[in-house]
This record gives structure tokens, C-alpha cells and sequence, in this order.
């Protein structure tokens, strides 16, 4: 009967409004009850350069946490193992990498429960990592990181990139932060194919010498990480040389006394 | 149509002639509130030139205040902040290099003047003549670095008459940061400046802001960290001429390759003791590809590509039944 329907839209017609307001009160962006949410990142890590060589995957990142513009801890370590196959190098939010290599860590002990003699690899992974900071950033609270992700399995490589917004592919040669301006030019440049392993170290040495040089939040302590179908090994922590005795340098001045 | 808006003006009569610094005198205060069309006088202001014709009428003509005149400023502000939108400018998002080798110095750059996405000049032309023994290249707005680079040539050229000797790098380098300092940074102007004198080769970078540094190589513009990549990792003192030629157009490259605002070739600037190879389009990376040979021909009418009738058939017999369908 039309009074019947009438009423029943009646209510449904509040009950709508009610929400409508409701929401607009504590609308999608208000910050009163959602403190939890992540702003701005604290502790971060510069670039992780990654590249595929020969017999698998190299990757170099420095040890450094920068807390604004003091580079407060030089012993962090951005390159960490990830089940049988993967490696992971993260730059940005310190804290938010760690609770990544916690989700991490749940995923490989669910995998492992089953024990099936399968193991997730390197692209699994990447793809589970792309779902997590994709359905992060659509609820407006993001793991502020770019990770890169490498591995090998059953004798196929794999390089990946995620950013902090869920921009994911897969490439030869990946650089995060800073190194997409200052290491991927170089990279494009001399990557190989056949990349030899004392090759593979030497480029990225000089990728990393670039950032050094250039990257105010580098610091001259790095790590390289290799990993190939036989396992992973990431080196101890070392340091480049760098090169300041231009003569430039040593005099600008010069032919003209005084001047600056 | 007679609009009610009248000007209020309240200003102060300062003899500017007599002041020390001609820089302190305040400027007429003018608040728009209405004006009359009739009266020219009443017009709202809205440049110098306005100000000059009632500086004219009220007070002698005095000599022209120098330096930056930020009068304006205020006004245009508000203006953008009301959702005017301001005219745009051309800017050159360049890669541009400079390197000292073992006789001289070596000037690059790439030749893509961009406007906002749209690449306004595809083979423009950077490296600016200074003196015979004296480039620079200039990166930011194109207006900036043509107009300041012109001016500090002509007053290098002036000097030279004066003193009757070469010029020298320091020099052009005092008078390019002393104009942009005086500016303040508004002229958009990011430089290379390289040469040979009787002091040696020297090499500079200066900034908007009025700032250089002395450097054995440099880059500059958007596409600087593709450049320096490739410095940082090859450059060594006492380069030979075809090893820095070569590394400068790496590095360019590099810049053209890695950076959306810089592209088409490579433009090359050798200049050594008594000598200077300015080398034009030196690579041209990116040609045009796919042109027909032929040229491209447009008939006048619509072309008809294909004549196909098909007859329509009907699908469903309509079988008309006793009475009307309509009907309930």
C-alpha cells in the first residue's frame, strides 16, 4: 500500500541522514580519533641499490638511520633474509621495515606449517608485499618504505621494487630513494647480463661511492648481500675510499687572491 | 557606465634627490577603494608607468631608483592567492656540464627548452658567449640566463676596451654574482661559467641566489644528478682533450636519457689557451625516425574505402492476432 511504502522510505530516509552526518562529523580525515596514523616517517634509511648478475642477485644498501638530519644510528641492518630464497634491502621507516620483516617472518612460519616441500619464493613474496602496502595506502596509513626485493628459485632470478603507495615491477637493476637520481643512470649505462660476481660488487661499489659522495644521508658504511640457488651470504660491514684531492679543491682560488 | 570607486591616496613628499640612500623612500600608499573614468589621474595603478606619470605631475623627474623594485610583490601576491593565475615562463630543465681537463676546460649541455610538459625549443641553444676566452651555460628560466649572460658580455666587452687585455673568468664570475645577488634570486638563472685566462683554466658554478663555488667539474639544472653520476664515478684530473669531449657527452647523454626535461642533442664548448671549438649539435642522439621519403598527400573529398549493402531481414514473424495486443 503507498502509506505503507511512504513510511518504510520515511525511515530509511533517517536512518540514511543520520549516518551521512555522522560521518561528515568524524569525517574520513580528521585526526581527533585517528592519532594511530602515520604522517611522516622518524628514522629512515637511505637508497638500496639491487641488481641481477650471473649466478643470482647482488644487493648493497649502507648501515645508517637518520633521525631528521642527524644520522643517529650507524649500525642498522637494511638487508635481511626472507625464507629459503628471498632477500629483502628496505629504505625508509625504520620501525615500519621491522614490522614488515614481522609480517614477513608469519608468513614464512604459515608456509613452513605446511610442509610440503614447497616454499614460497622470491615472487611470492614481492606479491605479498605489494598487497600490504597497497591495502596500507588505501587506508591512509602507510608502511613508509620502498623495498627491494631479490631472490632465486629453481634456477630463475628475480628483482623486485614496492614503493610506500604500492607501485610494484620487477627489473634487472632496481635503486630506492636517492639512487633511482644518482645510481640509475650508472646502471643503465654498464649492466649486463653476465654480470661476473667481482663485476657485479665493483659496480655497485661505485654506485654506493656516488651516493656517498652526494646523498647527504649516507653514511660510509655498507653492506653488500648476494643471493644465488645455493643461499644467501651478506657481507660484514665495510667502507669505500673516496677521492678529495682535486686541485680545485685544494686551491679555488687560484689567479685571483681574495676573492670566494 | 559610471563605475564608483575613487582612489585615496596618501603619500609621502620625501625629496628623494637629497637622500643618501634613494632606496629608503617609501613608496605611495594607494588603497583601492573608487575611481572615476573621466579622470586619468584616478585610475587604479597597477604599474611603474602609472606611478610615473603622477610622480610627473606632483615633483620633478629625479633619477631613476636602481636595483629590484619590490613594490609589487604584495599586490601579485594577493592576487594569486584570489585565483589569478600568473603568466608562465619558459624554462630551459636542462642537463648542462663543465669539466677542466689538462689544457682547458670543456662546456656541455643539452638543447630541449621546456615549458611546463610541452617542449617549447626542440635544438635551443644554451652555451651562451661570454668573451672569446670565456662560455657559460645557463639553466632556469631561458629569458633569465640570455638577458643576464648578454648583459655581463657587453660589460666584459666595455672593460676590454677599457683596460686593453683579456678578460679574465673571475671577473665575469664578480659581476654575474653581484647582478644576482642584487636580485635576490627572482632572475632564475642557474650557470656554468668556464674559461681560459692568463691565470689558467677555471670553472664556476653560480646560483639564482648570488652563490659559486669553484669546481674541476660541475653540473647543473634538472638533470644534474644524472650528469654527476657519471662524473663522480669517471672523472680524474689531467683529462686529454677527446677523453674529456667524450665524457662530457656521457654525461649529457646521461642527463638526456635519465631526465624528462632534457633531450634532443648534445652541444659541445672546448676552450683551451688562445683557442675555442664551439661544436654545435656535436651528437644528435635522437633523430627522427619513421619519415616517409615520399611526404604525406590528403585527398580534398571524403576517401571512400568500402562500399558493402547488406538487405534487412526480419528476424521474428509478427503474426498479427485477432483483436488488439494492447489490450488487457
Amino acid at each position: 500500500m503507498p502509506s505503507e511504502q511512504k513510511l518504510g522510505s520515511a525511515i530509511v530516509d533517517t536512518v540514511f541522514a543520520n549516518m551521512v552526518s555522522s560521518q561528515n562529523e568524524s569525517s574520513l580525515l580528521s585526526s581527533e580519533g585517528d592519532s594511530q596514523r602515520t604522517q611522516y616517517p622518524y628514522v629512515t634509511g637511505t637508497s638500496v641499490i639491487g641488481i641481477k648478475y650471473k649466478d643470482g642477485i647482488l644487493m648493497a644498501a649502507d648501515m645508517g638511520g637518520s633521525y631528521g638530519s642527524t644520522i643517529r644510528y650507524k649500525s642498522v641492518e637494511r638487508l635481511k633474509q626472507v625464507g629459503k630464497h628471498s632477500l629483502i634491502g628496505a629504505s625508509g621507516e625504520i620501525s615500519d621495515f621491522q614490522e614488515i620483516l614481522r609480517y614477513l617472518d608469519e608468513l614464512i612460519l604459515h608456509d613452513s606449517m605446511w610442509d610440503d616441500g614447497n616454499s614460497l619464493g622470491p615472487k611470492e613474496v614481492h606479491n605479498y608485499l605489494t598487497r600490504v602496502l597497497y591495502n596500507r595506502r588505501n587506508k591512509f596509513d602507510p608502511l613508509w618504505n620502498s623495498l627491494v626485493l631479490g631472490g632465486v628459485k629453481n634456477g630463475q632470478k628475480y628483482l623486485g621494487s614496492v614503493s610506500m603507495i604500492g607501485v610494484h615491477f620487477e627489473d634487472d637493476h632496481v635503486a630506492t630513494g636517492f639512487g633511482n637520481h644518482l645510481a640509475r643512470p650508472i646502471l643503465r649505462e654498464e649492466w649486463r647480463e653476465d654480470l661476473t660476481f667481482e663485476e657485479g660488487v665493483k659496480l655497485l661499489e661505485k654506485c654506493m661511492r656516488n651516493l656517498l659522495y652526494r646523498d647527504r644521508s649516507a653514511v660510509n658504511k655498507l653492506q653488500i648481500a648476494k643471493i644465488t640457488e645455493e643461499g644467501l651470504t651478506i657481507s660484514q660491514p665495510y667502507s669505500l675510499k673516496t677521492f678529495w684531492n682535486f686541485a680545485a679543491f685544494k686551491n679555488p682560488t687560484v689567479g685571483a687572491e681574495g676573492s670566494w | 557606465m559610471q563605475m564608483t570607486t575613487i582612489i585615496q591616496m596618501s603619500k609621502q613628499t620625501v625629496n628623494t634627490s637629497k637622500l643618501e640612500n634613494p632606496h629608503s623612500v617609501l613608496q605611495p600608499k594607494i588603497s583601492l577603494l573608487f575611481y572615476h573614468f573621466s579622470d586619468l589621474k584616478f585610475l587604479p595603478i597597477v604599474s611603474p608607468l602609472h606611478k610615473l606619470y603622477l610622480k610627473m605631475s606632483n615633483e620633478a623627474m629625479d633619477v631613476p631608483k636602481t636595483g629590484f623594485s619590490f613594490d609589487l610583490c604584495r599586490r601579485n601576491e594577493m592576487l594569486t592567492k584570489k585565483g589569478l593565475k600568473s603568466p608562465g615562463y619558459l624554462k630551459t630543465g636542462t642537463t648542462i656540464v663543465g669539466l677542466i681537463f689538462e689544457n682547458g676546460v670543456i662546456l656541455g649541455a643539452d638543447t630541449r627548452a621546456t615549458e611546463g610538459p610541452i617542449v617549447a625549443d626542440k635544438n635551443c641553444e644554451k652555451i651562451h658567449y661570454m668573451a672569446p676566452n670565456i662560455y657559460c651555460c645557463g639553466a632556469g628560466t631561458a629569458a633569465d640566463t640570455e638577458a643576464v649572460t648578454d648583459n655581463i658580455s657587453s660589460q666584459l666587452k666595455l672593460h676590454r676596451y677599457h683596460t686593453g687585455r683579456e678578460s679574465r673568468v673571475v671577473t665575469a664570475l664578480t659581476l654575474l654574482k653581484s647582478h644576482l645577488f642584487r636580485y635576490q634570486g627572482h632572475v632564475s638563472a642557474a650557470l656554468v661559467l668556464g674559461g681560459v685566462d692568463v691565470t689558467g683554466p677555471h670553472l664556476h658554478t653560480i646560483y639564482p641566489h648570488g652563490s659559486t663555488d669553484t669546481l674541476p667539474f660541475a653540473t647543473m639544472g634538472s638533470g644534474s644528478l644524472a650528469a654527476m653520476a657519471i662524473f663522480e664515478s669517471e672523472y680524474r684530473e689531467g683529462l686529454t682533450r677527446d677523453e674529456g669531449v667524450n665524457l662530457v657527452t656521457k654525461a649529457i647523454c646521461s642527463g638526456i636519457f635519465n631526465d624528462l626535461g632534457s633531450g634532443s642533442n648534445v652541444d659541445v664548448c672546448v676552450i683551451e689557451k688562445g683557442k675555442k671549438e664551439y661544436l654545435r649539435n656535436h651528437l644528435t642522439p635522437n633523430p627522427r625516425t619513421y619519415i616517409s621519403s615520399k611526404g604525406y598527400t590528403f585527398s580534398k573529398k571524403t576517401e571512400v574505402l568500402l562500399t558493402k549493402i547488406t538487405p534487412l531481414k526480419e528476424l521474428v514473424d509478427v503474426v498479427p492476432v485477432g483483436g488488439d495486443a494492447m489490450e488487457e
